[in-house]
């Protein structure tokens, strides 16, 4: 079965991409496999200068989940720009650059360090991000903002420009119909969904952040929902990712709407997963009666 | 060659109080002060446990039950399969000097265990220093007596041994070259103490092999290393311990 699909700026071998910041730029899973089977790469943000990130602890773990609070530690576009994009460029596979920021014209500066990248297929915008205090969460939960830092970016950017939503949304349709307008040439949901763990030894946030993104099974049903809710509302493809452990999540994710997905926190569970799901995903679609990844895309709102 | 498997239960025993030696039949080989990644049935994220011992068909975990995750390994049974990612990290290196001192407390005592080994393979003299709260507490002092180690005891209750810390018994040695894992304060009197080793440090991981940054420090130059791959253990002043 072909499992290749066709998406603006990607042309994905199959719709398997391990998600920005659960994958950093491949090198230590390149060690496990080679990354050439993966349909794409969402490498992990860069942000216009260096940033070290949050304090420690940034990890916490939760039922059927984890909580993050890494805070966009990255060396900064120019340094991925000159020591990990070219090192990527050994794979047959799509990348994807995941650009946050701080402020508006930080996404502007990373779009237009990359654009003359050959490697970059497709910028994702990170505008849900909740761990950083001056900026990420503003942009992502007001349809106003998300809609002018869509059009920033759309203007600045020569390769197609994917929003990335927050999950942290009253209505997610609002925001995905607003950067749609924007110009947006797909979406990517959901990003984490901000939560909170107590440590009860010291009844403090178990987090240094205090609070930081849930992710893992935990949020599949939530991102499924969304997934499903935006895929009616605005015509756009839309990458789906929340929760993804198995071929048959994929599956899932498609019939909501999703047309491919990205795999997160599982990477962290099990550092092969990538590569089951895409010798599992024939298989499971056989299995549904599929003959196409297209014909199960929205089959769950599409009269039969 | 890092792997994942579904290693077996060999033996699962209590050694001392919150404190269990899991031997685990499997393929997988390590380097001294390397770790695994263990999935515990019933949890999400994997655990990682330090690597005791290395036999050659096996490896020997020694664990504390501190949360949720350790208290349902602890209740595993022989026969059963658990499983491993690993071997992981950066370990501690074998030096040809004439004589190390290894110096643990409590729970990162395990990792020391298989560096002697490695010493006394090489005829370095060892002395192991280690650091419990009590008496009852004491776990592997006879194993390291067993590879030719000299050992020597620190209890914070004088139960046994010198009273206080690890370091009050390295304050009456010679220490050209230390390789320690235990708690923070200890390492940071060690780091402070001696210019010449290695300290191996605890955090708490996500993937264990490097992606996520979810386990970071700071070396000296503020630039950020990772627990789990640029360690766990660090050359003596590399990093700032806070």
């Amino acid at each position: 079965m072909k499992l290749n699909v066709e998406l603006p700026g990607l042309h994905l071998k199959n719709p398997i991409i391990p998600a920005s910041g659960c994958f950093g730029y491949g090198r230590e899973f390149a060690e496990l496999y080679d990354l050439s089977c993966l349909g794409g790469i969402a490498i992990k943000s860069a942000t216009p200068e260096e940033r070290f990130g949050n304090p420690t602890p940034r990890i916490a773990e939760t039922p059927s989940g984890m909580l993050n609070a890494i805070g966009l530690q990255n060396h900064g576009v120019t340094y991925i720009k000159e020591h990990e994009l070219p090192w990527l460029a050994q794979f047959d596979t799509e990348i994807i650059a995941n650009v946050a920021g701080a402020a508006e014209e930080d996404y502007v500066k990373v779009i237009e360090t990359l654009n003359d990248s050959e490697i970059v297929k497709a910028y994702e915008l990170n505008i849900s991000c909740p761990n950083v205090k001056h900026g990420g969460i503003g942009l992502g939960v007001d349809p106003k903002l998300a809609a002018h830092v869509t059009k920033l970016a759309k203007d600045a950017a020569k390769k197609p420009v994917y929003v990335k939503l927050s999950p942290n949304v009253t209505d997610i349709t609002e925001i995905a119909k607003a950067v749609a307008d924007a110009g947006a040439d797909g979406l990517v949901l959901i990003n984490t969904l901000m939560g909170m763990r107590i440590d009860l030894r010291t009844g403090k946030p178990l987090l240094a952040n205090k609070t930081g993104g849930l992710s893992g099974p935990a949020i599949k049903p939530v991102a499924i929902r969304m997934v499903w809710q935006v895929a009616q509302a605005v015509d756009l493809p839309i990458i789906g990712v929340g929760g993804i452990t198995d071929a048959e999540d994929v599956l899932e994710f498609l019939n909501a709407g999703a047309s491919a997905v990205e795999v997160g926190a599982q990477n962290f569970i099990d550092p092969y997963v990538c590569p089951k799901i895409i010798e599992q995903l024939p298989g499971v679609l056989e299995k549904y009666g599929y003959a196409s990844i297209d014909e199960a895309v929205g089959r769950s709102f599409r009269d039969e | 060659m890092i792997m994942i498997e579904d290693a077996v239960i060999l033996t699962n025993v209590r050694i001392a109080p919150d404190i269990y030696r899991m031997e685990l039949k499997c393929t997988m080989k390590a380097e001294p002060g390397q770790f695994v990644q263990v999935q515990v049935p019933g949890t999400y994220l994997r655990r990682p446990i330090s690597i005791c011992e290395v036999t050659g068909s096996s490896l020997v975990l020694i664990y504390k039950v501190v949360g949720k995750g350790t208290a349902i390994m602890a209740e595993l049974g022989p026969g059963r399969s658990l499983n491993i990612f690993g071997p992981l990290g950066t370990g501690f290196p074998i030096e040809a000097v004439d004589a190390v001192v290894l110096g643990g407390g409590g729970v990162g005592i395990p990792p020391l265990y298989e560096t002697a080994k490695r010493y006394r393979t090489k005829q370095t003299n060892v002395t192991v220093v280690l650091g419990f709260n009590q008496a009852d507490q004491i776990f592997y002092a006879d194993a390291f007596e067993k590879l030719g180690c000299t050992v020597k005891i620190a209890t914070m209750d004088g139960s046994v041994g010198t009273k206080g810390t690890v370091m009050e018994v390295l304050k009456t040695m010679s220490v050209p070259m230390i390789e320690a894992c235990g708690p923070l304060p200890m390492l940071k009197a060690i780091q402070e103490a001696y210019p010449a080793g290695y300290i191996s440090l605890e955090a708490r991981m996500a993937c264990g092999m490097g992606a996520c940054m979810g386990c970071v420090v700071k070396d000296q130059n503020g630039q950020a290393l990772r627990v789990c791959k640029d360690g766990p253990v660090f050359p003596i002043g590399k990093v700032v311990l806070e």
